[in-house]
């Protein structure tokens, strides 16, 4: 399994929003994008899961060209995005919320218990709300109910936008500690961070991007003893 | 077919025109002013006489329904086009004016020139009326509601005895001589330049509002109206100004149209007419004035020249909504790049 | 204004109310339902209805071939006729709202257009079912058979309980409960739901966008057909602009419930029903309308999201 984008372009209207970008994810790898506000991580996600159409370039997925292939079919595939913002749906329960991540599955009835279980061992705070509606959840809750939901359709490749978003450090921490546990796991994670520090902890390799552009490319640990990336990233580099 | 639909008219024309000197613009816009004028003769001179309207005289066409519609449909525009709220009722403020000169002038014996003040005024506190409540409320419910207060001016309108009831009013008087030209069924030509000059001043003002405060204010609520009360912008009454003018120039066509049709009923006030309004808008392309006007003089010329298939022109009518709408989703000649609503913004 | 009515016909009205409201409450389905997933006023929901009336005729007299005089049926044979033809209405319906969602959403959805595209689109469609059917008809109203014998359970209180009004009344409760059930519990009505509360999201569940709004035009068609033939079987006439009043009536009930709110639509349609009666021996038929419309601005000004909101479980985030 591999995840491979070749020259990327991606338009709003005709603003140019993603300028020819190539990334790769190979099998079993945690990889990081990281870059500032508007410099197009959260577009590029929204390509790869088919949210946004593809100027020119290519996406390739296991092998396959899915280009071509709708968002909701790319589920299918082994593709799953927890978006910015979590986008848990509000008005259902947790386990709705749940059950929902399997709309798709030929086999959901089988695998459901199996799959509910192993959402729960990772996230024991979502068995205690199971029936709770999932606009009621704190904001951390509703991070772990998104990231479940989207295990629930066995994904191969976990597709995070900011999970890290709006929470407190404690959280993030523990986000960041579930994300290495999934990818232990066995699936692979193509992850889209502001807070660098903890990405790059985390991360197998990275990539900085910059207004459209992948600016730079390496090991996420050369990265974070990288003078210029802990300037621009990290803060000051005083650590 | 890319083409067509991505062809932008108005952006063109504004191009050409920009390239344009003082002088040349001041000459082209006579010119058009000047073949406008004209239009009453062309169904009788040779080379435009496929004008012509087979029921209907086409110089009578040309003040009802389409000098008329554009007119309201103009007026409509203020309200939908540049302020972005949804109004299915327009017909009642149309009724509303109609009625003013109607009983104004049959009781009282006033005429045209002395009832319009008011009957722009009644259509304006009518505006007020109705707007105070429902511009507090959501897009939508204001579809509703708007709807709602066209029927209930038409059946008001039904149930009192001042407004004739169902029968409705006769007798209404022509407008006086103006000027040595004379208004009355021999001189339909006269009608249409009185509604031709009506319809310059809505277009002056409309043009006079949109470039200064209250047309920037419109702009502000149509794209986002909860960042436009955060700039300060007092939503409520900008929304009702804009409801108000498009009130009032509906008042004022329904003055006219009184006038011209000496006799008035509820049912020329139905519940269509709002629709068939809001629809010259959206086909000629909403918030820009040129496509407003193109549109509504198209769709309210073209039932007309159709009626030898008289069964059928309504039909052929509403096809055609269909078609255009989905050929060019934003009309006829759409509104300026810039003033699109990007959707879901460029993120 | 005549205040006695109210104790000299009340359980009369209330019956009346009821049976209107929940045609009312049916027909507004078809604008609810869709605007919770598109967020557009299906405005051509009015002639499904109208196109639902004139199927209930079509199959009475012209593929059952019964006379607009024949005598009514009983026993077995009046109520497989019944549902037979209830069952094609529906189907009627639901195809022609299937077809209204193709040709005037669609393509207009896929190219992101402007609201107010689709509505006008969803207007030309209205026109074209509206003049298409009077042109077919001769602007003529129709009778239908009255196959079903108007005999009555009995009185109460000045209340008349017959059959074609118990009908009206139980037919749209069991196709709440039944609806309610599909969409909070099955896994399509889950998908209508999701969808309702952010399509993008729902994409990424693995959920075809499309297929669910046609789904949903269909569920609306097949509602909106249900009204029209109980309509029909109570009212035993129809004709080409049947569909006008009811329209604006189903869709001031939607929003007075809360648009996009499926117990909205229900409690909506109902308390609308009410009103008019009352309205009606209260003040004239002629105010009906303008009662209606006041209380529906002083209820949206109180609550702006209508009686019942736009329930949470469908607030779009």
């Amino acid at each position: 399994m591999r995840l491979e984008i070749k020259d990327l372009r991606v338009h709003y209207g005709k603003i140019e929003a993603i300028k020819g970008v190539s990334v790769v994810v190979n099998e079993g790898e945690i990889v990081t994008l990281i870059g500032a506000n508007g410099a197009g991580k959260t577009t590029i996600l929204k390509t790869i899961s088919g949210l946004r159409p593809v100027s020119s370039g290519s996406i390739n997925f296991d092998g396959q060209d899915i280009n071509k292939i709708p968002a909701h079919e790319r589920v299918d595939l082994g593709i799953s995005q927890v978006p910015e913002g979590r986008g848990i749906f509000p008005g259902m329960t947790v386990l709705e919320n749940l059950e929902m991540g399997k709309f798709n599955r030929k086999d959901r009835k089988n695998e459901m218990d199996e799959d509910l279980d192993r959402v729960y061992t990772l996230f024991p705070r979502l068995k205690e709300r199971a029936s709770q509606a999932g606009g009621t959840l704190s904001g951390g809750e509703q991070q772990m109910l998104a990231m479940g939901r989207a295990l629930m359709a066995r994904p191969k490749v976990l597709l995070l936008d900011e999970p890290s978003m709006g929470l407190a450090p404690q959280m993030i921490a523990n986000i960041f500690r579930i994300i290495t546990e999934i990818n232990k796991q066995g699936v692979t994670i193509l992850l889209v961070e502001q807070n660098a520090q903890q990405a790059l902890q985390r991360a197998h390799r990275a990539y900085i991007l910059e207004t459209g552009n992948v600016t730079k490319e390496a090991a996420a640990a050369d990265l974070l003893n990288d003078p210029a990336v802990r300037e621009a990233y990290l803060g000051t580099g005083a650590h | 077919m890319a083409n067509l639909t991505s062809f932008n008219l108005r952006d063109k024309g504004a191009q050409i025109w920009a390239g344009w000197s003082r002088p040349v613009r001041t000459i082209f816009v006579i010119a058009v002013i000047v073949l406008i004028g004209l239009m009453p003769f062309a169904a009788s001179w040779g080379p435009t006489s496929f004008l012509n309207t087979p029921i209907t005289s086409f110089q009578n066409v040309l003040v009802y329904p389409v000098g008329m519609f554009i007119m309201m449909a103009l007026g409509l525009n203020i309200v939908v086009g540049k302020s972005g709220l949804l109004d299915l009722g327009y017909v009642a403020f149309f009724a509303i004016g109609a009625y003013t000169q109607g009983i104004l002038s049959t009781l009282y014996g006033w005429n045209t020139w002395e009832v319009m003040p008011f009957g722009i005024a009644f259509a304006m506190v009518a505006g007020v009326i109705l707007g105070l409540p429902a511009l507090r409320l959501r897009g939508d419910y204001l579809a509703i509601i708007t709807l709602g207060f066209g029927e209930i001016v038409r059946i008001v309108a039904i149930n009192l005895s001042v407004t004739g009831g169902a029968n409705g009013i006769p007798g209404i008087t022509n407008p006086p001589s103006f000027l040595g030209l004379h208004f009355d069924l021999m001189h339909p030509e006269t009608y249409f330049w009185l509604v031709f000059f009506m319809i310059l001043l809505v277009i002056w003002m409309v043009r006079r509002f949109t470039v200064r405060r209250p047309g920037r204010a419109w702009e502000a609520i149509r794209q986002d109206e909860d960042v436009a009360a955060l700039m300060g912008v007092n939503t409520l009454v900008y929304k009702l100004w804009s409801f108000v003018i498009g009130a009032a120039v509906g008042g004022a066509a329904g003055v006219l149209y009184a006038s011209k049709v000496a006799v008035i009923s509820p049912d020329m006030f139905k519940f269509d007419v709002s629709i068939l309004i809001l629809a010259c808008v959206v086909f000629g392309g909403i918030g820009n004035i040129w496509g407003v006007a193109l549109g509504a003089a198209l769709l309210a010329y073209l039932p007309e020249r159709i009626r030898f298939i008289s069964d059928a022109r309504q039909l052929v009518f509403g096809l055609v909504l269909i078609i255009m709408m989905n050929m060019r989703p934003d009309g006829l000649l759409p509104r300026k790049k810039r003033e699109k609503i990007t959707e879901k913004g460029a993120k | 204004m005549n205040f006695s009515v109210i104790t000299t016909q009340f359980w009369s009205l209330v019956l009346q109310g009821l049976a209107l409201g929940l045609i009312y409450a049916l027909v507004s389905l078809g604008y609810t339902m869709v605007y919770g997933v598109l967020r557009l006023i299906n405005f051509a929901n009015s002639e499904v209805f109208m196109i639902g009336t004139f199927a209930t005729l079509y199959l009475e007299v012209h593929v059952l071939g019964y006379a607009t005089n024949s005598p009514s049926l009983h026993g077995a044979k009046l109520i497989w006729t019944l549902f037979l033809v209830f069952v094609g209405a529906m189907i009627a319906c639901a195809l022609i709202a299937m077809l209204v969602e193709l040709v005037a959403y669609r393509r207009l959805r896929a190219r992101g257009a402007n609201r107010l595209a689709s509505l006008i689109s969803a207007i030309g469609v209205s026109i074209a079912l509206l003049e298409g059917m009077r042109i077919i008809t001769i602007s003529r109203p129709m009778t239908t058979p009255r196959l079903l014998d108007k005999w009555s359970f009995g009185q109460f209180h000045g209340a008349n309980f017959r059959i074609d009004t118990m009908m009206a009344i139980v037919v749209p409760i069991i196709i709440f409960v039944v609806l309610d059930r599909f969409v909070t519990k099955s896994r399509l009505g889950k998908s209508i739901r999701a969808v309702s509360m952010s399509e993008e999201n729902s994409k990424l569940m693995g959920i075809n966008i499309n297929r669910v709004i046609t789904l949903t035009f269909c569920i609306g068609g097949l509602t909106t057909g249900a009204a029209a033939f109980i309509y029909t079987t109570v009212y035993e006439n129809t004709v080409f602009n049947v569909g006008f009043n009811m329209g604006i009536a189903a869709f001031t009930a939607a929003v007075l419930g809360g648009i996009g709110n499926l117990r909205g639509a229900f409690y909506g349609g109902i308390a609308l029903g009410m009103l008019e009666q009352f309205a009606s021996a209260m003040l004239g038929s002629q105010w009906k309308a303008v009662t209606v419309f006041t209380v529906l601005v002083v209820v949206l000004l109180f609550k702006p999201n209508g009686l019942f909101g736009e329930a949470v479980q469908q607030t779009r985030t």
